[in-house]
């Protein structure tokens, strides 16, 4: 809502100093947000004043015709300037711009030669001000309004301060100038005078202006009609309606239109002007029938819903009601005879029908918010008044007004309630004192209040409204600041601690955090490899996505990680380690219609659990990405490139932030190189996969080849208990070596577990340090060294027993892998 | 080498000598003196302090002495044997000193070499941000509650008095889950906010409730250097037996001293917010803004409105409450001066290794 200081002084008594900066705090105190603040005056810089045109001289022989004047700018010597206008003659008033003045669009003003003259400054046109888009001529002010040498900008609106309100929807009625200066009444403390009280009644005979026909009056409560007869089509909209509409960013279309936009901003009451020459029988209000059609003032067939208010006349459907008119009644060029329409439409159709043909407009956004269904008589007679006055019809002695409207609904609060909410002790005179003000009509019955809200106040209708309204017009900054004391809190959750020590963890390993867009489509899943049937292909789609590229929601962090990666490898980075903690959305099943459920109180339980039923299943994953090297080349030496083993360190890395010990089994999973997988477990369960991607996968994502990744299921992490603290033993350690020779296809890790097994539990840590593969061995061999670190709590071990436990192992692992002890 | 043990030979006895001794102490000393390294030193030893060192002979030569001198004799060869000891022990930790000190100086580097060879990770800032006040909150006995994303809209909506038509619904640019199959609405969508998690916590939860619920909302915004499609909120929510708005001011007062510093403090202007009657909008007086101090916009607040209270199941006439919210993105905005979400949303490294643990 866009509209200018100086009308709302004309319902408002503001202080006259009142600038642009104590216009937007008087506004934001009550609760009107300042989206934006211009004051015009500072539009054009420098000297604009008033001049006299005391000699004109037309100079020839040029191209086209110009002018050399002598003009009195109130100097001592009258100033001679150029001027190519011819619009205005020897004695007229006209705006002058002296050497000195900088005009809109940073157009400087200078004494310059020009056609043989000095021209001493500008004789200005509307356009040239930034005023109007008036170019066919200079501006020429009225005779005898202004002295030369008088300040200008007064006199061509230039002195003015637009301000554009950012209106919430409780407060529909802030949608004219009417709402806005009575919320400056009360937060300045000004009179305020509705410019309803000014208008005056329609005189009416007692017959209707034109048949209306309302057949359903939840739809419409109220509808006033009134008729100007013998408009002259060819008058035009008087410059002062237009600018305050255009400052309201309406465009200028026609003398009745103009007239009843410009009601619709002062008084909030959105108008239709009908040409009745093109109206056939009553005008009818009722909801559009199955299969109508009609094509509104923006040219748009449109199929009607039955939910749809329309008015019909007996050509058939002629308006949708509140939101556009149609084509075919549309006052035109060559109307006379106008009807004038002021209505009360049901702000939910209305909302229905902007959303269902998406039509958003000046009067559905009134309604929609709430309209005060009691001026539309006193909207009719402006509208009415204004015609026949601009446009020389005659109004007739004959008012059509359907009236069902219904009272509002009275609400009672305790007067003590406003202070219980607040923290601040109202006298209950200072709660009346505000209820009055505000137009609410309160009677008092012992401690309550029982408060008739004013007909434009749709938003009153709990005592929680009634209290707001006392704490702003008292004013919010009178609210104390006292700190609640909260019951004992039990700190943050294990999962919450989880999170955070798992992040906290990579990031010190050296993965940066990425919190990306969790959307994703199906070409990257192609690309990754994720067969058909796999619940990774299995997305829960959004009706509007950003993008139908990614119309769904991420399933595996992965899609948008490596996504995130590739930017960086494109921004010129070469060693790139990422991860994210983040939410995926796996569907438990088809995604179904949820319930609807009423707001008189919770659902019942079993409703709420059936709800949560059909969300998709939402648990935290952690993943992390690296390319290039996982160490850096530096003066040290050469760097590390990273590799599978480096994503399940990573993964390892994460679990034992969270307390997890990880075990790895070779896996030949999507989207990771099927010889260079592992599948990530806990107990039996997979929680996870980590390794190199496949090298397709990097090629069709774009990334290098051996990218590495891995990625958890951290709700599959089981919260650990508190650990048992160790017994550090300090008898000395024995150490024994011993290199396996098995089949390359066992397992590393499961000839370690084995070697841990058998060796009992005088064995205090086996730590692999070569593998070997070569001839030596034969094909499909390899040897696996490890170190085997043996100690004992009480005691120093012997020979024989450290023999006899690594005897042990390696039986075992003879026994289970089928491995023989090298060397032996 | 063995001698006779004749009860007196003094030809034998000459090592004895007072004077053999002097001139043996005096050798050693000299060429200990000598020695130009340890190796050289090392050399040596065994010249004047080994088996054969005239010290050591001497030695042997008392047990050939008649009794009477044993005792002199032994005296002076020790004199002059500690005396030989110490002048290789003299010169041993001289050498040593100096070969440590030219080791020293050998293994000096360039200590301004650059000391990356571990690569560097970080923490998003958004992320540290939401911790931070997390933390805040927990201090002052709050609990961080959580939900789902993608969220039924009872919850995002109707039970936070945003029914259908309400307009304020349609301005929340939402994204919808599509049902599976048919066209219509599955009344499912991706949070539009934080506040579904409070309807949650009062459905399930008797009060008193003080929660805070940090996480990803989502709107159907384009990305550009203001807008996000995907941004995170950190929620408060306390309903609680008398609670005013008094109450919130000093919470959201004590937070943002927390948050910012000693001088922050915070001012309510009157706003609208469905959830919330009396509803107002948060400006933070920001101490560090780099223009100076100043008043920045930082979400929104209000008094629990009843409505929603008792479609969660809270008594109104028993409890009251507060809720506010903000956005976090927002803080890292006015706080770190980052003038382009753009840079929060693309993973890029140099970004999120700017700000550090503290962030």
């Amino acid at each position: 809502m866009r509209v200018t200081l100086s009308w709302l002084r004309e319902h408002v008594d503001l202080p006259a100093d009142l600038d642009a900066d104590g216009l937007e705090k008087a506004l934001v105190k009550v609760g009107l947000e300042v989206e934006e603040m211009a004051d015009t005056g500072a539009a054009v810089e420098g000297p604009l004043v008033v001049g006299r045109v005391e000699s004109i001289e037309e100079l020839t022989g040029l191209k086209k015709p110009i002018r050399y004047c002598l003009v009195d700018v109130g100097g001592e010597q009258p100033q001679g300037i150029i001027c190519g206008a011819r619009n205005f003659a020897e004695g007229d008033l006209v705006v002058v711009a002296l050497p000195g003045a900088v005009l809109p669009g940073g157009f400087a003003i200078a004494a310059r030669k020009t056609y043989g003259h000095v021209s001493n400054g500008m004789i200005c046109s509307g356009r040239e001000l930034g005023v109007s888009d008036d170019h066919d001529g200079i501006i020429v002010l009225p005779a005898d309004t202004a002295k030369p040498g008088d300040e200008a900008r007064p006199l061509v609106g230039l002195d003015d301060v637009v301000v554009e309100i950012n209106v919430t929807p409780d407060r529909g009625y802030c949608f004219s100038v009417r709402g806005i200066a009575r919320e400056l009444s009360h937060s300045l403390g000004g009179a305020y005078r509705d410019p309803v009280a000014a208008i005056l009644p329609l005189e009416g005979d007692g017959t209707e202006a034109y048949r209306i026909d309302v057949r359903d009056s939840i739809a419409c409560d109220r509808f006033t009609a009134v008729a100007v007869r013998g408009v002259d089509p060819a008058a035009g909209t008087p410059k002062w309606i237009k600018d305050r509409l255009a400052v309201a960013g309406i465009r200028s279309i026609s003398l009745p239109v103009d007239i009843t936009n410009y009601v619709m901003i002062e008084l909030g009451q959105p108008m239709h002007a009908w040409d009745l020459e093109q109206l056939t029988g009553p005008l009818v209000v009722r909801r559009a029938a199955a299969g109508e059609k009609l094509t509104t003032l923006d040219g748009v067939k449109r199929s009607l819903d039955p939910q749809d208010i329309v008015i019909a006349d007996d050509t058939g459907v002629v308006s949708l009601a509140a939101v556009m008119g149609g084509t075919t009644t549309e006052v035109s060029p060559t109307t006379v005879d106008v009807l004038l329409e002021a209505a009360h439409w049901d702000p939910l159709s209305v909302a229905r029908t902007i959303r269902r043909h998406k039509l958003p407009s000046e009067a559905g956004k009134r309604y929609e918010r709430g309209v005060d269904p009691q001026i539309t008589a006193a909207a009719c007679a402006r509208a009415a008044t204004l015609l026949a006055q601009y446009g020389g019809g005659t109004i007739e002695p004959r008012v059509t007004d359907v009236y069902a409207v219904q009272p509002p609904a009275s609400i009672t609060m305790a007067l003590t309630r406003p202070s219980e909410l607040a923290g601040i002790d109202y006298t209950p005179e200072r709660v009346l004192e505000v209820l009055a003000m505000i137009g609410t009509q309160a009677e008092v019955s012992g401690g309550t209040v029982t408060v008739t809200p004013p007909s434009w106040r749709h938003d009153l209708n709990d005592p929680a409204d009634l209290v707001e309204e006392v704490l702003r017009l008292d004013g919010y900054d009178r609210i104390p600041s006292e700190l609640p004391i909260a019951p004992p809190g039990t700190g943050l959750s294990a999962t919450q601690r989880r999170r955070r020590t798992v992040g906290r963890a990579l990031a010190d390993a050296g993965f940066v955090e990425a919190l990306n867009y969790p959307f994703v489509g199906t070409t990257t899943l192609d690309a990754m490899r994720i067969p058909d049937g796999d619940p990774r292909r299995d997305l829960v789609l959004l009706r509007n996505p950003l993008s139908d590229e990614e119309p769904g929601m991420r399933t595996t962090l992965l899609p948008p990680l490596l996504a995130a990666l590739r930017r960086n490898l494109g921004r010129g980075q070469r060693d790139v380690a990422l991860f994210e903690v983040g939410m995926v959305f796996l569907p438990t099943g088809p995604i179904a219609v949820a319930p609807a459920a009423g707001v008189a109180g919770p659902p019942p339980a079993e409703e709420l659990a059936a709800a949560d039923a059909l969300l998709p299943h939402q648990p935290w994953h952690v993943a992390a990405v690296i390319a290039g090297d996982a160490q850096p080349a530096g003066w040290w030496g050469a760097g590390r490139p990273a590799d599978w083993a480096d994503a399940v360190e990573a993964a390892r890395l994460a679990a034992d932030a969270a307390g997890v010990e990880l075990t790895v089994r070779p896996a030949a999973e999507a989207p990771w190189h099927p010889g260079r997988c592992a599948a990530l477990l806990v107990g039996d369960t997979v929680v996870g996969h980590a390794g190199e991607l496949h090298p397709a996968v990097c090629a069709d994502l774009d990334l290098p080849r051996r990218t590495v990744a891995m990625e958890l299921d951290l709700d599959q992490l089981p919260i650990p208990g508190a650990w048992p603290a160790p017994r550090l033993s300090s008898f000395p350690t024995a150490l024994i070596d011993v290199a396996l020779d098995v089949d390359v296809t066992t397992p590393a890790a499961d000839v370690e577990a084995t070697l841990a097994e058998g060796a009992g539990p005088l064995l205090e840590s086996v730590r692999l340090f070569d593998v070997y593969a070569g001839a030596q061995l034969g094909a499909g061999r390899r040897s696996l060294a490890y170190k085997l670190t043996f100690r004992a709590p009480d005691r120093t071990l012997t020979g024989e027993e450290t023999l006899a436990a690594r005897d042990a192992a390696v039986a075992l692992a003879a026994e289970r892998h089928g491995a023989a002890l090298r060397g032996a | 080498m063995t001698y006779r043990n004749d009860p007196y030979d003094p030809k034998q006895a000459a090592l004895l000598d007072q004077g053999a001794l002097d001139d043996a102490v005096a050798a050693a000393e000299k060429a200990f003196a000598g020695a130009g390294d340890l190796d050289a030193l090392a050399a040596l030893k065994h010249q004047h302090l080994g088996d054969r060192a005239p010290v050591s002979l001497a030695r042997r030569e008392i047990g050939s002495l008649p009794p009477a001198a044993k005792a002199d004799a032994g005296k002076r060869v020790n004199v002059a044997r500690v005396a030989v000891q110490a002048a290789f022990d003299g010169r041993l930790a001289t050498l040593t000193a100096e070969r440590e000190e030219r080791v020293l100086v050998e293994e000096a580097v360039d200590v301004t070499l650059p000391a990356d060879r571990r690569p560097r990770g970080a923490q998003h800032p958004l992320t540290k941000i939401m911790e931070r006040v997390e933390d805040l909150f927990v201090g002052m006995g709050y609990q961080v509650a959580e939900g789902p994303e993608v969220e039924w809209e009872w919850y995002n909506f109707d039970a936070l008095n945003m029914h259908p038509d309400h307009p304020a619904r349609s301005m929340m640019d939402t994204f919808f889950v599509a049902a599976t199959g048919v066209e219509e609405d599955s009344r499912i969508v991706l949070r539009t906010h934080t506040s579904p998690v409070q309807a949650r916590t009062m459905t399930t939860r008797k009060p008193p409730i003080y929660v805070i619920c940090p996480g990803r909302v989502y709107r159907t915004d384009e990305l550009d250097a203001t807008h996000t499609p995907v941004f995170h909120q950190v929620e408060g929510l306390v309903v609680d037996k008398g609670i005013t708005m008094g109450h919130l001011k000093g919470t959201l007062d004590n937070f943002v001293k927390g948050m910012f510093g000693p001088e922050a403090r915070t001012r309510l202007r009157p706003s609208y917010f469905p959830f919330v009657e009396p509803g107002a909008e948060i400006d933070l007086w920001f101490p560090q803004h780099r223009d100076g101090p100043r008043w920045v916009e930082w979400g929104g607040c209000g008094m629990v409105n009843p409505r929603v209270l008792r479609a969660c199941g809270i008594d109104p006439e028993e409890y009251s409450g507060f809720a506010f919210g903000m956005g976090i993105e927002r803080a890292l905005m006015f706080r770190n001066e980052a003038s382009d979400m753009r840079d929060m949303v693309e993973g890029d490294v140099r970004y999120a290794r700017a700000f550090g643990w503290e962030a």
